[in-house]
């Protein structure tokens, strides 16, 4: 008997294919079509090649019909089926709004293309919306790629008949710090506003007054706060928003557009970056349905700055045995004294950090193992742990795509553990809200309701730092929550620093049958993860404990892989540290990142030789011996792997640039070791790489550590905690992540950005506030035996014995500054007065 | 002559403090809500489609059909809201009835929410006339009072709740769905249909809109029933209504009398226009009806009627205008008007009422050709039926009607380089003898 079955692989996973759909037959300028229901008519125009104007339209927005450009003629069958155009006003064609009217059978449609009186409506709009136009297109920034120049030219009257006094507005005016109005160019379609509401969920924004004095106003003193801003600018088809950044800056014709990925987060979202003469100008949101639809956050839109700060290397550096000082050298030369003095460290470990490209991140993996011949890799430079080294190798590392943005929008149920979208994803964020409006339950174990979480709906179950396992291990007998093999898991970095929660959250994946991702922070780390650069893994998800594993890479690479597990980057810290490590390779580093910064400069300090490679000058650049620059994300090709497991690569955008990748660096110390790494460009990387693509062998088993109790008295790293110090100060536990726009040199150099970020505030709850005797917005002390910092209050829902502060923004790094890192014990005292800068004696950001 | 008079709703109007409950009563007040409590909620909507009655905001939507829309099987609450945001330049027909009595209208809501199953009702009322909204909160007190509203009302199980709700002033609000985004708490502008005010109104909830005088005319309906009703007025145009008389007659004020009646037995019982003059031209209802003249005396002043005529019946605000008026300087106030209270929604009324304003403007003072005459009409084309509302469509019909009928009083603007016109002459307090 033969029986077919329609077997799927992922068992329970959602079918992500759209439904069956009924489809309605239309006329469209005498051309039938046939589209799905429900489908609006400006869109079945599009499909048979019929461009109708339009303003307020977006296809990713709700339909409002406010702008009347986009007006058609339609007539729709009676029901003898008689074909009658619909009327208005006695006696009169009323032509319809396509962007707000769905198809029915039998309509027939007729635009200006074929309708007078259609082409007459549109062009008696336009003129209307010129009347108060500034036409100030010369020096406007949309000038050359603006919808209403374009519409007017297409579908305009060549000349206006308005003789009379155009509405002014004084111009512009800032409704952020970095989006700036000009009321007499906005059309009024509503998109800005919309989108704020609808799709970032921040409608800090809305119309006000009426008539031709409407406007896109705030609420009086209070600016449009959001992560997602920029992306008002962009979908404005006028020149009516601009940022701070941009405008005035450029031409839309002298630039030149290359596609590409941002690198500020592991959502790896489409980008078009516009440049000029080998500088960028400006990024925008590219169309990737399948990732970031249409919208970036302000961090990757607005934060590209960077690249062209005034401390950018430009040549390789050794220390000058004389002087001790960095001194420029010749490419050959820093080769040479890199891979003598690597050579005569003894033991290195390598540090690749988390930015990287994966074909970058695969030189340093195979650099570490072939030219240098150690396993001692890790790119977490952040608090991390053993358990999530366990994990990644596991559940993560050189797996195929799971988890999609798409498939979130299908879930039943998506649980955050140790990730806060919003601050940490922002595209992640975006695809979650918009899950959240349908028919996806979001919940989150978190210690308050913050923002992104009330935004998304989110039921919380509020955690105390340190008191995330019994939460997790509850979840699963969650009758409310439910969760199966519809839902999903979404892991973030921080979950690492708990000890026995990734143990939790893989329990609970297989109990349930959910499926699970993980999410890093930063764009290069599943990257990183996939290409090896982990003491335990090698490509691909390969165990470097697995003998097989080393035999398969060994004979890629020609050449014996270790077989000692390599330490993690704390361990290679400590060794560094104590001597037992003589060398580092560090790639795109920031000590403050660390769980522990002062034992990382220590550790670089006490290093013998260190090798970095660095875009700008940095703590490590300070204390390397040789430093070589390498190019910045926009002046290399390379791809970046999504926390979803997708490779998205991306072209040189500046392809003038002479800075070279991390890979022909690391290529040319190993050449000159003598133990070359057989590729010298990002190209011939990932053409290697890929040849480690779908391991069938055996994988790490997941991590089995159990907490040892709930919440944590003591510090990290063996510090005790602070005393409790006289009178007012009471003890807290600490909660902590990094908020979107905060300190971090890749956001340097645009300060509208920075100004339009949330003000840092230590969250507390209702009863800490009432017994500090303080209100929401005077300062307060916080602080560690290690040090304290000065921050305005605010209150949130957090449980009594838990603070919340940003880990580090406005010059505040609180790991570097207090030594805290999440679940540690910090102390709270009033203070006087704000001081000036909020900063801590050795905190204050330049 | 009065016997044209059919005083209904104005009947207790002269009655001593006719706005109190027990002023109300003792006129027969408040049996018509016994009497519908008595019957099945579906044969008071039945009783009300029998009798023709139809909307008195100016669309004249069958009242009955309207509450039939209401879907009974959706599951969320079902609400009455009436709009008493009453604002067109010369209608001014509900505010007096809500100051004259305000039962009448209370009386209204409770039977009609009890026909359509809401339990809460809405009084969305202009804010600008503090001392009707003060009556109407006093009546709907001692409507509470007397147990005509809240719990379990009369012993029929029934309950209704009645908030008076005091709009901001906005003449957009009138129009029913910026009503319901303002009584909601947002800004007043009109939302997209569909989904229709009866599958989603209030709260997205299923919700009847229905003006002041068609709620206020219920109880008489179903006190004397259905056809009683329906033997007043014409065909398709049924029962008593309320006109208004305004401007240059002798005695302004409210007429009630069937639908049908011209215009010139209206004048004949307002004492006609005021002595010495002669009606020039007239809003049937309204400032956004089409302006008619004196061809149209004796057209009958019902929906049918006036619409063949080329206006609409609207509010049946009745403007009455001699030849003192100049009708250039009319249109623009109106056109003012209208710029004013533009929501700012869509871009033909938004930016159209801008632009004809300065351009009228333009033409009292006698600046421009006759192309400008060409240019004006064609804005108003570009307006009218391009617009996200009706109030849109309102802004041009002065404009279009105006240059259909005085064409030459555009021109002689033209020709004198100015208004040919005293405005003084056209005021009340002209002294006798000032110039035409």
């Amino acid at each position: 008997m033969t029986v077919s079955t329609s077997s799927t692989t992922g068992g329970s996973k959602p079918s992500n294919a759209p439904a069956a759909q009924d489809l309605v037959t239309l006329t469209i300028d005498g051309i039938e079509t046939s589209v799905p229901k429900g489908t609006l008519v400006i869109r079945a125009a599009e499909q048979v090649g019929v461009q109708i104007p339009r303003f307020c339209d977006h296809p990713l927005l709700a339909p409002v019909g406010a702008c009347r450009q986009c007006l058609v003629e339609v007539a729709m069958p009676d029901r003898e089926g008689n074909v009658k155009p619909m009327m208005g006003p006695p006696g009169r064609v009323k032509p319809q709004a396509s962007c707000t009217l769905a198809v029915s059978d039998g309509m027939v449609v007729s635009t200006h293309l074929s309708s007078p009186i259609a082409d007459k409506a549109q062009q008696g709009v336009m003129e209307q919306l010129l009347i108060n136009h500034p036409l100030d297109c010369p020096v406007c920034d949309k000038g050359g790629e603006c919808p209403l120049q374009n519409q007017a030219m297409t579908n305009g009257r060549g000349e206006s008949r308005f003789l009379e006094i155009k509405r002014t507005f004084p111009k512009p005016i800032n409704i952020s710090a970095q989006v700036l109005l000009d009321r007499e160019r906005c059309v009024l379609c509503a998109r800005c506003t919309r989108f704020s509401e609808q799709i970032a969920g921040d409608p800090f924004i809305a119309l006000i007054e009426r008539g031709a004095l409407q406007q896109v106003g705030i609420y009086e003193q209070e600016p449009f706060r959001s992560n997602f801003s920029g992306n008002t600018i962009q979908i404005c088809p006028v020149g009516a928003l601009t940022s701070a950044a941009y405008r005035f800056r450029a031409r839309p014709f002298d630039l030149v557009s290359t596609p590409s990925v941002a690198e500020h987060d592991s959502s790896a979202s489409a980008i078009r970056v516009d440049h000029r003469r080998g500088k960028v100008m400006r990024r925008l949101a590219a169309n990737d349905p399948q990732v970031n639809e249409e919208w970036i956050s302000d961090k990757d839109r607005f934060a590209f700055h960077y690249a062209h700060q005034s401390d950018r290397l430009t040549h390789p550096m050794v220390r000058d045995e004389s002087t001790g000082e960095l001194r420029a050298a010749s490419w050959p030369e820093a080769f040479a004294v890199a891979a003598r003095g690597l050579q005569a460290a003894g033991h290195v470990g390598v540090l690749p950090g988390g930015r990287l490209t994966r074909e970058d991140a695969y030189a340093y993996a195979k650099f570490a193992r072939v030219a240098l011949g150690t396993n001692d890799i890790d790119f977490r430079s952040r608090p991390h742990s053993d358990e999530e080294a366990q994990f990644l190798g596991a559940r993560v590392a050189g797996r195929d795509i799971g988890v999609t943005f798409e498939s979130l929008e299908t879930a039943s149920a998506v649980v955050l553990l140790g990730l806060e979208p919003e601050e940490e994803n922002g595209t992640l964020f975006l695809r979650l809200r918009k899950a959240s409006r349908g028919k996806t339950r979001i919940f989150a174990v978190a210690p308050y309701t913050s923002r992104g979480l009330s935004k998304m709906k989110a039921t919380v179950v509020r955690t105390a730092p340190g008191d995330e396992v019994p939460a997790i291990e509850a979840l699963a007998h969650d009758g409310q929550l439910a969760l199966d093999g519809g839902g999903v898991i979404l892991v973030g970095e921080r979950l690492a620093t708990v000890p026995g929660a990734l143990t939790a959250a893989a329990v609970l994946a297989t109990q349930t049958g959910a499926r699970l991702a993980w999410v890093p922070r930063r764009a290069g780390d599943r990257g990183a993860l996939d290409a090896g650069c982990l003491g335990g893994l090698l490509p691909s998800g390969r165990a470097v404990a697995d003998p097989d594993a080393r035999v398969d890479v060994g004979a890629v690479w020609r050449a014996e892989v270790p077989s000692t597990i390599g330490r993690s980057g704390d361990a290679i810290l400590a060794a560094a540290a104590d001597g037992r490590l003589g060398g580092l390779v560090i790639g795109g580093v920031e000590l403050d990142d660390y769980a522990n910064p002062a034992a990382a400069r220590v550790a670089v300090q006490a290093a013998r030789f260190v090798v970095s490679l660095e875009l700008r000058a940095s703590t490590v650049t300070e204390l390397a011996d040789v430093v070589f620059p390498v190019a910045p994300v926009a002046e290399k090709s390379g791809s970046f792997v999504s926390w979803e497991g997708r490779v998205r690569p991306f072209p040189k955008v500046i392809t003038g640039s002479n800075a070279v990748a991390d890979v022909r660096v690391l290529a040319g110390i190993s050449e000159e070791l003598g133990r070359p790494l057989g590729f010298r460009t990002p190209e011939a990387a990932a053409a290697e790489l890929d040849e480690f693509r779908g391991w069938d062998g055996v994988r790490a088993a997941d991590p089995d550590v159990h907490a040892q109790g709930s919440g944590q008295s003591t510090l990290r790293d063996g510090r005790s905690a602070p005393s409790s110090g006289t009178g007012a100060t009471t003890e807290y536990r600490l909660a902590t992540w990094k908020t979107m726009i905060s300190d971090g040199p890749m956001q340097d150099g645009d300060p509208a950005y920075h100004a339009s970020g949330p003000t840092p505030v230590v969250l507390v709850s209702e009863a800490t506030l009432t017994a500090l005797g303080l209100a929401v917005g005077e300062p307060v002390q916080l602080s560690t035996g290690a040090g304290s910092v000065i921050l305005p209050l605010g209150v949130a829902d957090l449980p009594d014995d838990v603070v919340w502060a940003p880990t580090a923004s406005g010059g505040v790094n609180l790991a570097r500054d207090l030594g805290a890192l999440a679940g540690s014990t910090v102390s709270l005292a009033p203070q006087q007065s704000v001081p000036e800068t909020v900063s801590s004696a050795n905190g204050a950001r330049s | 002559m009065t016997d044209m008079l059919t005083p209904v709703l104005s009947d207790n109007w002269d009655a001593d403090r006719s706005w109190t409950r027990a002023s109300y009563e003792r006129s027969g007040g408040y049996s018509a809500l016994r009497t519908a409590l008595g019957m099945e909620p579906g044969d008071v909507v039945q009783l009300v489609k029998d009798s023709g009655l139809r909307g008195r905001g100016g669309a004249g939507f069958p009242t009955g059909m309207k509450w039939g829309f209401i879907p009974q099987d959706n599951p969320n609450p079902k609400y009455l809201v009436v709009n008493a945001d009453e604002s067109e330049p010369g209608t001014c027909k509900d505010i007096p009835l809500m100051m004259a009595s305000p039962h009448t209208l209370v009386e209204g809501v409770i039977i009609s929410s009890f026909a359509i199953r809401a339990n809460v009702a809405f009084i969305y009322v202009r804010g600008e006339v503090l001392h009707v909204v003060r009556r109407l909160q006093s009546a709907v007190r001692e409507a509470y009072a007397a147990g005509h509203l809240g719990k379990n009302i009369h012993g029929s199980g029934y309950d209704l709740d009645v908030v008076v709700h005091a709009g901001a002033g906005a003449y957009i609000c009138g129009e029913e769905t910026a009503l319901l985004d303002s009584l909601e708490g947002r800004r007043g502008q009109p939302r997209l249909r569909p989904p229709f005010p009866a599958v989603a109104g209030l709260y997205a909830s299923p919700t009847v809109i229905n003006n002041v005088e068609s709620i206020a005319s219920v109880p008489a309906i179903v006190k004397n029933g259905a056809t009683w009703f329906s033997s007043m007025g014409t065909e398709k145009s049924k029962g008593m209504t309320l006109y208004s008389l305004s401007g240059h007659v002798v005695r302004p004020g409210q007429y009630e009398a069937p639908l049908g009646i011209t215009l010139r037995q209206l004048l004949d019982l307002a004492g006609g226009v005021r002595p010495g003059h002669e009606l020039k031209f007239w809003t049937p209802g309204g400032s956004s009806t089409p302006i008619l003249t004196a061809e149209h005396l004796d057209v009958p002043l019902d929906y049918e009627g006036v619409g063949e005529a080329g206006s609409m019946l609207g509010t049946k605000a009745l403007q009455i205008f001699d030849e003192t008026t100049c009708v250039v300087r009319s249109v623009l106030r109106w056109t003012e008007f209208y710029k004013h209270e533009s929501c700012g929604k869509c871009t033909p009324c938004r930016e159209g009422t801008w632009w004809l304003v300065q351009v009228l403007n333009r033409l009292e003072h006698g600046e421009g050709t006759e192309a400008d005459l060409e240019s004006l009409l064609d804005q108003c084309d570009n307006i009218l039926g391009r617009s996200f509302c009706a109030l849109g469509d309102g802004a041009t019909s002065p404009i279009t009607s105006s240059i259909e009928y005085f064409r030459d009083e555009y021109l002689a603007h033209l020709e004198q380089q100015g208004c040919p016109f005293d405005p003084v002459a056209s005021t009340l307090f002209a002294t006798a003898g000032a110039s035409a």
